[in-house]
């Protein structure tokens, strides 16, 4: 076979690492090269430098070491039963790519993941050799993501730590048995172990010691892990109450939701459908409610008994639909936690009712100017000049929001 | 009547020591005329000098922090508009938490297209390497941006950039970065930048990285608006990257599955039997 080019390994190696939702840059130590001895820079907010047509944020240059792999998950590409083609890179050539698309301004750093090859150990410490070389040889302050194996040892997790800005884990599926249908080699229990080992060691470098000395760096952006959505039959209550255990035990920054989609030579086992991309995007409203309006997993999947949220309503919408006795709010009088709770309103609308009625008793008007999206909110609120009347209870007010029917197509 | 003449290069500091002088001695808004880069001419000249800055002047942070953004908007009308919103500050304690002032909002609108014009400066600007040996690195890039963003957007480069030698040439003004120091130098048509072979390379990550199964277009436009794709080197693959995605998807779902590699099967024993040997 031909040896292979840079760019036939980059074609591969990125073709097999979109299928990871995370792109985030955000979130980490501050950083700069001022002091003109290296490169790159955090601040804190990441940046997006493209989107590709599926919408989706080029934050990172996205790739495997290598899509070998000794694992068969049902749903990945890279299982050892797919033809697909092979490549594995260099360190040096991942090494290179990244500083030479950094100082174009292509990217905000790397984020490298890879097929478990030889063992979990070689693979996770040869991932650790590349940060290492980036920090170390490149001196390098962008941000550096490391996909972690779950079952590497704990001395490779710390240095992957200490060099990276996030670690993941993906849990692929959101419960146990999912797992063990769809990707036999890997354990549940192992993926949580290892979750709970880099939380506790990030909360082991937050401490000061008794002279006041830090611990040692380790992963400043924190962890975050994937679900794939519509491979297996979860539904979304399930989704949503491993994501709201995961949040709490393993203090994850986010739980990213990945639809599935369809993959080249993809196993029998797997539906190939669309992407149920309309499903994903509720998920992530959802999380959202749950992790800043304060609202429960309950609260949110009670509205339909399937225990999947609503595709046509966004979701905070759908239950204030269902619990239109709690309506309307007088903007000018409500609390800050039912405000959040008025369709419509985010947290930047809240936070300009609340500033601005204290100089005056707000009109729809003045809503309007501040920006609000009042046509969703107006059948659920109070205003010096408005009053929704019989809207609040009106029988047909879910279809003023529902997108109207769609007629079945013939074929 | 005051004409206040201010510089495309430090027009934030210019506008603030003027807005000062000019509310110690009171004056209206009415009686003052902004200049920006003389594009008035001589016409509207006046010889009449600015008032000599006086008292302490006060004007609430956020009033502040708010002018120095909006003071790069492309607006003719900014510099007038913010010296009528500090003349209001003058008697109306609390103006600035008001979002339903309509004046207010109009400035806050500003404030986020400059806010919004920065960071897409931050994340579309391309460097071609300009290749010319010697200790330092060296890049340079043309971008063209909505507002005047080019002077307070360059410090985030240098800080980031610090080790390299680099240039943003746009129409209004460029920076330039040598040797650790920033200057800035007045805007100049297009140069003839040497091409650059990471563009491909480049090109072929923006391909592959793009999941053919979710078209989202709206997504990416909305985030990415054509008005900067002439100067984005992957944009070019958009079009064929749209054009072919319904095809690439059919293909995924007609294929009939395979059966695995030989490999495959070999690999999976020697796993199980790892498995076995350490239980």
């Amino acid at each position: 076979m031909a040896r292979m080019t840079l760019s036939d390994k980059l074609a591969i190696l990125s073709d097999a690492a979109r299928y990871d939702a995370s792109c985030a840059s955000s979130g980490t130590a501050r950083r700069d090269s001022r002091d003109g001895k290296g490169l790159g820079s955090t601040e804190g907010s990441g940046i997006c430098h493209a989107y590709a047509p599926d919408g989706r944020c080029i934050s990172l240059l996205k790739i495997l070491m290598t899509n070998f792999c000794i694992y068969d998950c049902a749903y990945c590409i890279n299982r050892v039963s797919s033809h697909v083609q092979r490549a594995r890179f260099s360190p040096d050539e991942v090494v290179q790519l990244t500083i030479e698309f950094y100082r174009r301004n292509y990217i905000e750093g790397l984020f490298l993941s890879s097929g478990i090859i030889r063992s979990p150990d070689a693979t996770m410490s040869d991932m650790v050799q590349i940060a290492k070389r980036l920090r170390e040889g490149e001196n390098f302050r962008g941000y550096i993501h490391l996909k972690t194996i779950p079952d590497a040892a704990p001395e490779l997790i710390e240095q992957a730590g200490f060099y990276a800005d996030r670690l993941s884990i993906n849990v692929e599926l959101p419960t146990d048995n999912s797992v063990k249908a769809y990707a036999p080699e890997k354990n549940p229990v192992t993926i949580r172990k290892a979750m709970g080992d880099v939380k506790s060691r990030k909360e082991v470098a937050a401490e000061k010691s008794y002279t006041g000395k830090r611990g040692k760096r380790f992963a400043p952006a924190g962890q975050s892990t994937q679900m794939i959505v519509g491979a297996d039959g979860s539904t979304d209550a399930t989704i949503l109450g491993q994501s709201t255990r995961l949040y709490g035990a393993y203090q994850l920054r986010r739980v990213y939701y990945s639809a599935f989609s369809p993959i080249p030579d993809a196993t029998a086992q797997l539906p190939l459908i669309k992407p149920p991309l309309v499903r994903e995007h509720r998920l992530y409203q959802a999380d959202w409610l749950l992790r800043f309006y304060g609202f429960g997993v309950d609260e949110i999947t009670a509205a339909r008994p399937d225990g999947n949220l609503d595709l046509e309503l966004d979701p905070k919408l759908a239950w204030a639909l269902q619990n239109r006795a709690l309506f309307p709010v007088d903007v000018n009088r409500a609390s800050k936690d039912m405000l959040l709770r008025v369709p419509g309103f985010g947290t930047r609308t809240v936070g300009r009712i609340l500033s601005t009625r204290k100089h005056r008793g707000l009109r729809y008007g003045d809503l309007l100017q501040m920006g609000a999206p009042v046509k969703k909110a107006q059948p659920f609120i109070i205003a010096r000049d408005w009053t929704p009347g019989a809207l609040t209870d009106s029988a047909n007010l879910r279809a003023r929001f529902a997108p109207p029917p769609q007629q079945l197509s013939l074929l | 009547m005051y004409t206040v003449p201010l510089p495309r290069i430090g027009t934030d500091l210019a506008w603030r020591d003027a807005a000062k002088r000019l509310i110690g001695a009171a004056i209206p808004p009415q009686d003052v005329l902004w200049d920006f880069g003389s594009e008035m001419g001589e016409l509207f000249a006046t010889a009449t000098p600015l008032p000599p800055p006086s008292r302490r002047i006060k004007a609430p942070q956020s009033f502040i922090q708010m002018a120095d953004t909006v003071v790069w908007h492309k607006d003719p009308q900014r510099f007038a508009r913010l010296y009528a919103m500090l003349w209001r500050l003058r008697h109306e304690t609390g103006l600035m938490q008001d979002r339903a002032d309509q004046h207010l909002a109009k400035l806050r609108q500003m404030e986020k297209g400059v806010n919004r014009c920065k960071h897409k400066m931050k994340a579309f600007v391309r460097f071609r390497d300009l290749r010319q040996g010697g200790d330092r690195r060296s890049f340079a890039a043309w971008f063209e941006p909505t507002h005047h963003t080019v002077e307070p957007t360059a410090p985030f480069f240098a800080r980031r950039f610090a080790d390299m030698d680099w240039m943003i040439a746009t129409p209004d003004v460029t920076a330039q970065f040598v040797d650790g120091n920033l200057s800035f130098h007045p805007g100049q048509p297009k140069p003839d930048l040497p091409e650059d072979g990471a563009e491909a390379l480049w090109g072929i990550y923006f391909c592959n990285i793009f999941n053919p199964a979710r078209v989202k277009i709206q997504a990416m436009t909305s985030e990415m608006p054509k008005k900067y794709w002439k100067n984005l080197p992957e944009a070019q693959h958009i079009h064929d990257l749209i054009a072919g995605a319904e095809a690439k998807m059919q293909k995924m779902q007609d294929a009939a599955p395979t059966i695995p590699p030989e490999r495959a099967e070999r690999i999976q024993k020697q796993l199980r039997q790892q498995k076995d040997d350490d239980q």
